[in-house]
């Protein structure tokens, strides 16, 4: 058990978790990552866009900053050194992964931090089932890889 | 102030994921994979931040408004359709073969690689057909 990385995966869950309620407080909004983007792509431009793209630039450049800063701060299983962890597969997995999810989230309304942090946060029932749903076919899709290559991908 | 605020929310956001090991999909994979070698970081990572949110709105939602916007959006619908569950159980099984949930794949852009470019391109056709069906 590596105690180091749930220490360092719960202040990051902290962080994440103020970041939710800092949006709550000043534009009284759900930080949902898949409808921003996916709002701030296809929606007409308006001021709602600019906050969205905000967002979405300091979600950027917080992981610019912690590159920047140099301290080992990430959490890359068996990096310490890294921020951003390699990619499990080559362009035509992550092609058809990406559809999946840009399909399911778009349907479902929500990913893991819509549905996941603030849905739960909220006691939404609608958000506690999409995530015992997205938990229970992404476990079972992890299991079904195993099986038929004898490996994880 | 929206712009300031909601940049900052990035920000933090990005940083919480990065911190926690998020932005590493083999970690994301690994807590997905319980039958095999697992890798239980994510469930601290999300119960840190659900923890946060639930204290946080709670006191947040108490007042009239928020600080720099008319009203609180926050979704109203209680009631379970299966657009929800067909569509959070078809993102779990992307979820599951790549590791990538939007955030960390959007928030990972620094450290781009060709299967990352796909993976973004791939999700917003996603998106563009769930506005479709």
């Amino acid at each position: 058990m590596d105690w180091s990385s749930f220490i360092q995966g719960a202040f990051g869950g902290l962080l994440i978790g103020l970041s939710a309620v800092m949006l709550m407080v000043t534009l009284g909004r759900i930080a949902g990552i898949s409808g921003m983007v996916s709002g701030l792509i296809f929606d007409r431009f308006t001021a709602e866009s600019a906050w969205r793209l905000a967002f979405v630039l300091g979600l950027i450049s917080g992981l610019l900053l912690l590159v920047v800063l140099n301290g080992s701060l990430g959490n890359v299983a068996g990096n310490p050194e890294a921020v951003v962890g390699a990619p499990i597969g080559g362009v035509p997995l992550m092609v058809v992964a990406g559809l999946l999810v840009g399909l399911g989230s778009g349907i479902g309304n929500g990913c893991t931090s819509g549905h996941g942090v603030c849905g739960i946060a909220r006691l939404s029932p609608r958000s506690i089932l999409a995530t015992l749903a997205f938990l229970l076919t992404g476990v079972l899709t992890v299991y079904v890889v195993r099986l038929m290559t004898g490996h994880s991908l | 102030m929206k712009l300031i605020f909601g940049y900052l929310a990035g920000l933090l956001f990005g940083l919480g994921l990065a911190i926690g090991g998020m932005t590493d999909p083999h970690r994301v994979q690994g807590f997905l994979d319980v039958f095999g070698n697992w890798d239980p970081t994510l469930i601290f990572v999300m119960g840190g931040a659900v923890i946060t949110t639930f204290i946080g709105y709670r006191l947040v939602l108490r007042r009239q408004g928020p600080l720099f916007a008319e009203t609180f959006i926050v979704p109203t619908r209680r009631d379970i359709d299966t657009r929800l569950l067909i569509g959070a159980a078809v993102f779990g099984i992307g979820w599951g073969l790549s590791g990538y949930c939007p955030g960390p794949a959007f928030a990972s852009i620094s450290g781009i690689t060709w299967p990352l470019v796909a993976l973004l391109l791939s999700m917003v056709v996603g998106w563009w057909l769930a506005r479709r069906v």
